[in-house]
């Protein structure tokens, strides 16, 4: 018999064979857009000051890479699970079956692992195309890009079950993704910030999984050493599932 | 509607191995409430339901009786009494019971981005049923339910009634020992009433249980064997429809309109024809166990009402006489 966490993974699948196409032809097409603007375009202004020691679309690249697990999993934690409790109240249709509730919470983060994984796929080709990679530790940014949408969609699922109204997401990405994406480390060293910014950097997952992906794509040491990287975003993960179950026992209790 | 399908096409199972002795009723409850902070959903009830029986919770929206409906359902935690369903406590068993119920709840949860088969099959694996039996099971449903020229449509184009139908077989979809029903037909024109009616008849011959809260009084009188008028989280009276019919109201009802405004005025005109009066904001009810005999009595007296109605009486009747007000969704 499956385990009730798988049956909440394959429910996911069944919805996603309908849109796959489109999906992993756009984890292909939006990195050749991003490397084209950012890596090549602009990269041809930044690298004539030749601060980074790296060309441009080298630095930029695994940082784009890390930015897009956190795009698809906050993509993929916020409207479908807000969906799943006031919309189609699919997790109200999963409540009166013995599936429990860390079920519904693992088996859908599942399958967000599973839509980052492909996105991170795609960048990867992507950028071995644009001659990004230079490193054969470069598949270890899989991995990496799970871990990183695994700590960032674990507490997003947890806002997700608390608020009433979905115009709170509009308060989730200029108040956290937005600013995480520009100041984490994805488009310049957060060296060049000033101390606070640079602290509100160091606590956010999006800057270990640029440090992560960075130093696998080029070979490169991490600012804080691997493992350090690699915990904080598993101790974000963890606090963030436990939250999740926590809002989520809430949210469907009475 | 005909039916078209026999019964005997379904895979079900005639009679139910349950692990309750057959003195246990399946779902008892004794002093059962519901608290939300100060505000008191159930106020202590006594419920027995039986295997195989149709059992229906009757009163208007507020009356407790989704909230009674909830922690049968194992999704709401009682605040206080004892709730025992299949043998089991639905707070500690919570999985193990509702493995072994459906549940067709008030507001639709289906999946609208997936197929109406689909929609069943997955269902169907949250109960660890195999993926085969799962299509072949969805198959069977969607005939029982008449859907199967929808199968492989999206939810979202149905009508409602096609939806609740699809709700229906999704709650069979683990072959249950009890359906829960939380208002069936609420927001159905009158066919898709009727039509799912005559299925959860069907269910009811095969020998289902049944648990629903309805607020038609028509409803809980074709379906339920026994059934509680709630009110206020509490129960105002117990029994088969025809029990409470009369030991509440009379045979029949007369329905007496008069065209001038002071309907008050007539109360005293009307004394003693009958067994009983009641006042309602347009009209005059009259309970009288021969109708056609209080309608004479009141020309006897040389009153002139605008229009008459002689009915049979109702729940509906019932549930006046018990509240004092009429139900009001």
């Amino acid at each position: 018999m499956a385990h009730p966490t798988y049956a909440v993974f394959e429910h996911q699948l069944v919805s996603y064979r309908r849109v796959w196409r489109g999906s992993v032809l756009s984890s292909f097409l939006l990195p050749v857009l991003f490397l084209l603007a950012m890596g090549l375009t602009v990269g041809g202004y930044v690298d004539r000051g030749g601060g980074l020691g790296v060309r441009y679309l080298d630095f930029i690249a695994p940082g784009l890479l890390a930015s897009t697990a956190l795009q698809v999993a906050a993509g993929e934690a916020t409207w479908p699970v807000h969906a799943g409790f006031v919309w189609h109240r699919m997790y109200h249709g999963m409540r009166a079956t013995p599936v429990r509730i860390p079920d519904m919470v693992r088996g859908h983060i599942m399958y967000i692992l599973l839509r980052v994984a492909l996105s991170a796929v795609g960048f990867l080709v992507v950028m071995a195309l644009f001659g990004a990679v230079h490193s054969a530790w470069a598949p270890a940014a899989l991995p990496v890009a799970v871990l990183v949408g695994l700590a960032t969609a674990a507490p997003i699922f947890a806002y997700s079950a608390t608020i009433s109204t979905d115009g709170m997401f509009a308060v989730l990405f200029r108040f956290a993704v937005v600013p995480m994406t520009l100041f984490a480390g994805v488009f310049f060293p957060v060296d060049s910030l000033p101390l606070a910014a640079r602290a509100l950097a160091y606590v956010s997952p999006l800057w270990h999984g640029v440090e992560l992906t960075r130093a696998a794509t080029l070979g490169t040491p991490t600012a804080w050493g691997g493992w350090a990287h690699v915990s904080f975003l598993v101790m974000w993960s963890v606090a963030g599932y436990l939250l999740a179950v926590h809002r989520f026992s809430r949210r469907l209790a009475d | 509607m005909v039916l078209r399908k026999s019964l005997a096409d379904l895979s079900y199972p005639r009679v139910r191995v349950l692990d309750v002795s057959a003195a246990e009723p399946l779902i008892a409850a004794h002093g059962l409430v519901k608290r939300f902070g100060d505000f008191t959903a159930v106020a202590g009830i006594d419920v027995d339901v039986r295997a195989g029986e149709a059992f229906g919770f009757l009163g208007p929206n507020g009356a407790g009786k989704s909230s009674t409906m909830r922690m049968i359902g194992c999704v709401s935690a009682p605040s206080g009494g004892t709730l025992r369903i299949l043998g089991m406590d639905p707070v500690r068993d919570g999985p193990a019971i509702r493995a072994r119920l459906g549940v067709c709840p008030q507001q639709d949860s289906l999946d609208q981005d997936i197929t109406v088969r689909e929609n069943l099959t997955v269902y169907a694996r949250y109960f660890g049923i195999s993926r085969r039996q799962a299509r072949q099971r969805a198959d069977e449903l969607l005939e029982f339910v008449q859907l199967t020229e929808r199968a492989n449509d999206k939810v979202e184009p149905l009508s409602g009634g096609m939806k609740r139908r699809l709700t229906i077989a999704r709650a069979l979809v683990n072959d249950p020992a009890i359906v829960l029903l939380d208002e069936p037909t609420t927001g159905l024109d009158p066919q898709a009433r009727h039509l799912v009616w005559e299925r959860l008849f069907q269910l009811k011959q095969r020998g289902v249980t049944l648990v629903l809260t309805t607020h038609y009084m028509d409803e809980a009188e074709q379906l339920c064997d026994r059934l509680v008028v709630m009110d206020g989280g509490r129960i105002g009276a117990e029994g088969s429809p025809r029990q409470l019919i009369e030991r509440y109201a009379t045979r029949e009802v007369v329905e007496l309109r008069f065209s001038d405004a002071t309907l008050d005025s007539y109360l005293g005109k009307l004394e003693g024809i009958g067994e009983r009066l009641e006042l309602l904001p347009d009209r005059i009810l009259l309970y009288a166990d021969d109708g056609d005999l209080a309608v004479a009595a009141v020309h006897e007296r040389q009153l002139r009402p605008s229009s008459v109605l002689v009915r049979r009486s109702t729940l509906e009747d019932v549930f006046l006489h018990l509240t004092g007000r009429t139900l009001v969704d």
